[in-house]
């Protein structure tokens, strides 16, 4: 594969789409699939088929294309690029053809000169809802690999770090590190063999950012973890994926494959020197392996527990060598970042956040679904623009940002903007983009529970203060939830809290303790109401009710001792 | 001459043909002991559950401590010691389905057939199982019947979904 054969495929595939009069582009990501978008699929391609019935329409194609954003109205339908239908079924199939040289159909019609599409601004997400995840032609024909083919022809390793250094590319996993002193740590470090390993173990509840981008786009992220492998010196990769989402996992694998015939992916890749080979590893439902260390533990066949650092992965990771751990939606930035320049992408967003977020919208808003705007907006535009404000004209309460790691943040911080430091002032973290809003039937102390139980039952069970911690501050939220907490739990929950903080060995622990003490700071009158008045002001908790609103103790499957030995044979 | 331990490969513990793809997918691991969660990703996805037999057979096969194998198909939620019911209800339990009503689709799940999450009725036609987050949050509460996901769900429709299950004979 040269530049010039790349652009013969760009080409064709450019040629082929241009034939078609009219595109109709159906979602197939997730969201829509599991409202039925397939068949919604099916049904246009037998309209449009005149072997089995249909109109003869010539000069139209039916495309499945990644996720368009607006997850809450789906399957979502466009014809074109200006038309776009929402909650479209097999029915409708025969009127959106008829329409297509006409006037659209009124009825299905989702406006698109909203906020929610106006306000975005797609870089990582460019591609998802324009081509074919499971066409790499596709990707190609957007673009796709020319940043890797200027990378292998044009530049050394240490220009692809200075770029990327230059874009001001912080890693999207939650921390924010910065992405090229990643990188260069990685290039510098010594050992027989590195690797990169992709972490697309998504486990935030509430969030799905990575899934959209693996289903939507995934040779976006084989793109940026080839350049990244080149920039180091890596030759081995692993994608590790959640189990959960069997539909990335599926395009993830079509993609590895389409990228291996056509020489992207193994050995010389396009005649130079880089060699790269790239594995899919699936998760098994353990939210501490979003932790680097436990993730290199589960990528070893081991259990994802983490270790102490240093050493860190960079120098001493996957089988003890040199790893470059970055989350998938880092990787998916590369790719622009290099064909654009890192200049481009620090003029977007704040000074020490720059470039773009992915958010997954979700909560009781109007508009639930993916979106991804310049970091720096501000929470208002967020839920009130984007998001289209409450659903069922409900009260603003609050907004989750960061998962069972972040915080929960009241009305006084709607105008302040998204960035990694503002949000850690307010006592929450940027994560890795879920963000959930909140009316005011949630009740704060059961959401605070609700995330201590996550963190409760995730806990690794490596470390004391972990361990012990979360289970205690479970139990005391617990005991005020049936509203029969006492005086003295708010300070033992604060005490806890630092204890967790300070002492627990990796992220999950140090930051179980966030969403207790945003509400405890920004919801103390609800905690008050519990204990002193022994009343739940949203309604939610009820007294001795056995938690909050109900949610049974979350038997975990694997807790279950193996039958002895010689019994339920497989027949 | 002593044969190398490493020529020895431990019998499958059955005739099931389906034995042939967990071979097949350790084989591609290289037999080595980092091959072990995605050999139980195998046998699980073919046999629906990891039982004492198939973890001593991929415990000795990769050559790694029974109590290894043990240890990680306990730690990780995916997998599942017990076999599943016919039918398999997932509730997703995530935040924004939490906040959306799905300890209403808890406790209705429990009303009609009396389990939680976790459990299988004991007659094993249904297992209702607790998820972390399914990803579809524009959908929430979301919940899963036997692989299809579906969106907005009441407690109403559950229990009537549930309830069609039970009766159903198979």
């Amino acid at each position: 594969m040269s530049p010039e054969e790349l652009e013969q495929i760009a080409d064709a595939e450019r040629d082929r789409q241009a034939k078609f009069k009219h595109t109709i582009k159906v979602c197939v990501a997730a969201g829509c699939v599991s409202c039925q978008s397939e068949s919604v699929k099916a049904a246009l391609e037998k309209e449009l088929d005149p072997a089995q019935g249909g109109q003869a329409e010539s000069g139209c194609q039916v495309k499945g294309v990644g996720c368009m954003g607006l997850c809450a109205e789906g399957p979502l339908v466009a014809v074109g690029n200006h038309t776009l239908y929402q909650h479209v079924a097999p029915a409708d199939a025969a009127e959106i053809v008829a329409s297509l040289d006409r006037e659209r159909v009124s009825r299905l019609t989702c406006p698109t000169d909203v906020p929610f599409f106006q306000k975005q601004k797609k870089i990582v997400l460019e591609n998802c809802g324009e081509i074919d995840p499971e066409r790499i032609e596709d990707y190609i024909a957007a673009g796709g690999y020319t940043a890797l083919m200027q990378v292998l022809a044009d530049m050394s390793p240490l220009q692809v770090i200075t770029e990327v250094t230059r874009s001001g590319l912080r890693g999207r996993g939650g921390a924010g590190y910065p992405t090229g002193l990643k990188w260069s740590t990685v290039s510098k470090a010594v050992g027989e063999k590195k690797y990169i390993v992709c972490n697309a173990d998504e486990g935030d509840p509430g969030a799905f950012m990575d899934r959209s981008v693996l289903e939507s786009d995934p040779h976006r992220v084989l793109e940026g973890m080839l350049i990244a492998a080149f920039a180091v010196g890596a030759s081995e990769g692993y994608i590790y994926v959640r189990a959960e989402y069997p539909l990335a996992v599926k395009r993830l694998r079509t993609a590895i494959k389409q990228a291996e015939r056509l020489g992207l992916l193994g050995n010389n890749i396009c005649g130079s020197r880089l060699s790269f080979h790239l594995e899919l590893r699936l998760g098994a439902g353990a939210f501490v392996c979003g932790e680097e260390t436990a993730l290199l533990a589960s990528v070893e066949g081991r259990r994802g527990i983490p270790r102490p650092r240093p050493p860190y992965p960079a120098m001493e990771g996957l089988f003890g060598e040199p790893t470059l751990i970055n989350n998938v939606e880092t990787f998916a930035s590369i790719a622009p970042i290099i064909r654009n320049g890192g200049e481009w992408y620090a003029q977007i967003g704040t000074e020490k956040s720059k470039g773009t977020k992915v958010f997954a919208l979700a909560g009781s808003i109007n508009n639930t679904g993916l979106v991804e705007v310049p970091m720096g907006t501000t929470l208002r535009e967020m839920v009130f623009e984007i998001g289209g404000g409450m659903a069922e004209g409900r009260r603003f309460k609050a907004v989750q940002t960061g998962g069972p790691s972040g915080g929960c943040l009241p009305e006084q911080f709607l105008d302040m903007p998204v960035d990694y430091e503002s949000l850690a002032r307010a006592g929450s973290i940027m994560g890795s983009g879920g963000m959930i809003v909140m009316d005011d039937s949630s009740c704060m102390v059961d959401v605070a529970r609700f995330f201590m139980d996550f963190c409760m039952g995730e806990s690794c069970g490596k470390c004391v203060p972990c361990r012990v911690g979360t289970y205690h501050m479970h139990g005391i939220l617990t005991k005020i939830t049936q509203l029969n907490g006492a005086d003295y739990d708010i300070a033992q929950l604060d005490e806890l809290s630092d204890l967790l903080k300070n002492t627990s060995l990796c992220g999950l622990g140090q930051s179980a303790p966030n969403p207790v003490l945003s509400t405890l700071r920004y919801f103390a009158d609800e905690y008050k109401a519990h204990i002193e008045e022994h009343r739940c002001p949203a309604g939610v908790c009820k007294m001795g009710d056995g938690n909050g609103s109900g949610l049974e103790p979350f038997e975990a499957e694997s807790s279950v001792p193996v039958a002895p030995a010689g019994k339920e044979s497989t027949e | 001459m002593p044969v190398s331990p490493d020529l020895i490969r431990p019998a499958a513990p059955s005739t099931d043909k389906r034995w042939k793809l967990v071979e097949a997918t350790m084989r591609r691991m290289g037999n080595n002991p980092r091959g072990l969660i995605e050999s139980l990703h195998t046998v699980q996805e073919v046999f629906g559950y990891l039982d004492l037999d198939a973890l001593r057979f991929v415990a000795r096969s990769l050559r790694v401590p029974l109590s290894r194998a043990y240890g990680v198909a306990t730690f990780y939620h995916f997998f599942s010691l017990r076999p599943p019911g016919e039918h398999t209800c997932v509730i997703c339990i995530g935040t924004a389905c939490y906040i959306k009503g799905a300890p209403q689709l808890l406790a209705a799940a429990k009303q009609e057939l009396g389990v939680i999450p976790g459990q299988t009725t004991p007659d094993g036609k249904v297992s209702v199982l607790g998820a972390r987050c399914l990803g579809s949050c524009g959908l929430a509460p979301a919940v899963v019947y036997d692989n299809d996901v579906a969106g907005k769900v009441t407690p109403q429709g559950l229990r009537e979904r549930l309830a069609n299950w039970k009766s159903h004979v198979s």
